[in-house]
């Protein structure tokens, strides 16, 4: 038996080295998985990028997957999912590994960056792997937004429009931009194919060169070391020093410091599976169809800051700061290694850097947040699905409660809120005449403004008087009625031609 | 012996180092610049039809796309109503689906004047629907608000509608439809020539809201 066995292990090893001595490659690559790393970076901290790169291989398998059965053609697609979804045998699980694992590695992807930052790994010698990152972020979010559109639902069909009308606002090459996105005059046939082939082709090989870049950079520079207060990185002597540590501290990667990699990966993986087989794939929600216009359209979660930060821009600025904004933060991110290349790299002596990430980090999901409830829409059924509250009806006369009906009919719920149902696009109606005299009102149903429009065409004299009436009983637990106290004020000074102006009475509610 | 071993082009230089032996291979390094220009030429002369290939959508004049095309008969349109209206669009292609299909708000102003609105919302193309009651169009996407006649009303938009040309031929009303309607592609559907019987000056009056200083300016002090 012994014999036996040394002679598979002999046929093994020059099986072996008949391989390596053609091909050449084991031995490098498993000197490079072995070489010496400062102990100190053996972290858990630094497990995000290994998880990236799982998951961009875990993308790219099911994505070849899904791709034996979806029909990248904008009159089959949707339905080629919805038979991807019910027909095919674990077709919906495919879709769902692929879109979960989609959300993770962007969420990977960010974190990795996040930490590289607060870290200062992107300073000298890794001022280039931190700027082909920078790229691989961009990548991963075109990877996410061309997947969005290959869902080919309603949600991509005008999340296309969406892009289409941001182009068409870049100055003069606007309208060939639009064409060159869209791929003719309207989002059809072209645009699907466009988009397959970016999600396709174009963006995963673009991902995978600079995944290559970025590795290569980091095996030819060495992980970076656990950041020390005090520690200066100076191009003169950095090398050097960490070279010694290396030598003083150094343990293989594989397997010393790769094995916590190895466990994050598999979290990550498992985590990814978990939500697909519990939440399912993404939609597709409704069809293609241009002509159903009862949609409230939505892009993915990466991009619903987006969305919320198009809703409060004013339109005198709307156009430069769409175009503007991106091109500087973008710039912003690709120069950053070369400004602040070296220096501190531990974050308790970089305020800045911290104070930068926590606003930036807030500012996104406060968005994100907004994004998920979109306060500044219209409800476009709330006026006939939520009556008025039978609380503000009692007692009432009938020129008010006729008022109430105007109020529904008019559509006014759609934006604002009663007891809390209809739209948050305008300000709650529950105690609106306790801060909006009769006057006030009259003027803003009619004119509008602040938001509002103007009301003047849809409402005759007595529906206007009947909606005043009714929304003067509005005043929140009774709270007092609003005064216009310059009202007041010109009053007293007419009748009584009193020099001083009037003392309101402390009885008078203000 | 040695005679027979070396290569026609093998000489004296065997110990140089290759940039020594590369200069004194004139004539070598000379045709490997020559031939480095001939496929620069060849790469040029491979890559503009490519690049024309990749821009074709861009290069499409925009007065070419489109055409008129009929979307009703004019008496199914009650005066005073606006109503949604599906077509075709005249610009689809093969394997275009449901998306070949537009739809628009044709607003019946009088016997002979219209309004024809696409449904896209000016500021970012989602699709805006008509209230009668309110006598406004509301974007789902961002509160986006328009009047009766296509001006804005409140919102995120910067300017009104986009309108088609229309023109009514016998008993039918007709459309030019093309581009997908955004702010930069708007010019075909709404050009200031032929017969479209455009309202150029908006009825509704814009009251400027009133704002306190004004008010107090007037009073006694």
């Amino acid at each position: 038996m012994a014999s036996l066995k040394k002679r598979v292990v002999d046929a093994a090893i020059s099986g072996y080295e008949w391989l390596e001595n053609r091909l050449g490659l084991f031995g490098p690559m498993i000197k490079s998985a072995m070489h010496p790393t400062p102990a100190n970076n053996a972290s858990w901290m630094y497990v995000f990028g290994s998880a990236a790169t799982v998951l961009l291989i875990l993308q790219v398998v099911t994505g070849i997957l899904l791709a034996l059965v979806y029909s990248p053609s904008a009159n089959e697609a949707w339905g080629s999912l919805q038979f991807l979804n019910h027909n095919v045998a674990l077709g919906w699980y495919l879709r769902a590994l692929h879109g979960w694992g989609s959300d993770f590695m962007i969420a990977i992807v960010l974190i990795h960056m996040v930490q590289v930052f607060l870290f200062g790994a992107y300073k000298f010698p890794r001022e280039l792997t931190w700027i082909v990152g920078v790229v691989l972020l961009l990548l991963t979010l075109g990877m996410a937004f061309t997947g969005q559109v290959m869902r080919f639902d309603q949600d991509a069909y005008w999340g296309l429009g969406i892009g289409a009308s941001i182009a068409s606002r870049v100055p003069f090459v606007g309208e060939a931009l639009v064409h060159l996105v869209v791929g003719g005059p309207i989002i059809g046939a072209a645009t699907l194919s466009r988009f397959f082939t970016l999600h396709v082709f174009v963006i995963p090989g673009l991902l995978l060169g600079g995944v290559g870049v970025h590795l290569f950079m980091v095996l030819r520079h060495g992980v970076s070391d656990w950041p020390m207060p005090g520690r200066i990185v100076s191009k003169a002597t950095y090398e050097r020093e960490y070279h010694e540590l290396t030598e003083k501290t150094g343990i293989p990667f594989v397997p010393d410091a790769a094995w916590k990699d190895a466990v994050f990966a598999a979290a990550v993986l498992f985590s990814v599976m978990a939500c697909a087989f519990f939440f399912g794939p993404f939609g597709p929600s409704g069809q293609p169809d241009p002509t159903i216009i009862q949609t409230a359209p939505k892009p993915d979660f990466a991009f619903l800051w987006i969305y919320a930060v198009l809703a409060f821009l004013p339109p005198s600025i709307e156009t430069p700061v769409m175009l503007v904004v991106p091109v500087l933060a973008i710039a912003g991110m690709l120069i950053l290694p070369l400004i602040a290349g070296e220096g501190e790299r531990h974050w308790a002596r970089r305020p800045v850097a911290v104070l930068m990430v926590s606003v930036i980090a807030v500012s996104l999901g406060v968005f994100t947040r907004l994004g998920t409830y979109t306060p500044w829409s219209p409800v476009m059924e709330a006026w006939t699905s939520y009556a008025v509250p039978t609380k503000y009806l009692a007692h009432r006369t009938p020129l008010e409660r006729q008022g109430a009906l105007v109020l529904q009919d008019k559509q006014c719920r759609n934006c604002h809120s009663l007891d809390g149902a209809g739209g948050q696009r305008g300000p709650a109606l529950d105690a609106i005449a306790s801060r909006m005299t009769e006057d006030q009102i009259i003027r803003q149903v009619l004119q509008g403004g602040g938001n509002m429009p103007a009301y003047g065409n849809a409402l005759n004299p007595s529906e206007t008087k009947a909606l005043v009436h009714f929304l003067m009983t509005l005043r929140g637990n009774d709270l007092a009625p609003a005064v216009d106290m310059s009202r007041k004020l010109a009053e007293t000074s007419e009748m009584e031609k009193a020099p001083a102006p009037a003392q309101p009475s402390p009885s008078e509610p203000r | 012996m040695s005679e027979l071993l070396h290569s026609p082009g093998e000489s004296s230089e065997v110990g140089l180092p290759p940039q020594a032996k590369a200069a004194a291979h004139s004539r070598r390094v000379f045709l490997f610049k020559l031939s480095v220009l001939l496929n620069a030429a060849v790469g040029t002369v491979l890559a503009v039809p490519i690049v024309g290939y990749l821009l074709g959508p861009v290069l499409k004049k925009n007065s070419e796309t489109g055409s008129w095309i009929t979307i009703g008969e004019v008496d199914a349109f009650p005066v005073g109503e606006t109503r949604l209206v599906d077509f075709a669009s005249p610009v689809s292609r093969l394997g275009d689906g449901q998306t070949a299909k537009v739809a628009c708000w044709v607003r019946r102003i009088s016997a002979q004047q219209f309004q024809v609105f696409a449904i896209n919302c000016a500021h970012l193309g989602c699709p805006v629907r008509w209230f009668a009651q309110s006598k406004l169009f509301m974007c789902p996407c961002h509160g986006g608000a328009y009047y009766e006649d296509g001006s804005r009303a409140s919102g995120p938009p910067e300017r009104g509608l986009f309108e088609y040309q229309y023109k009514i031929a016998g008993s039918s009303l007709s459309i030019h439809a093309g581009n997908m309607p955004t702010l930069a592609t708007e010019a075909s559907c709404s050009g200031p020539n032929t017969g479209a019987r455009r309202m150029t000056e908006k009825e509704l009056v814009q009251i400027e809201p009133a704002s306190v200083e004004t008010r107090s300016k007037s009073w006694p002090v």
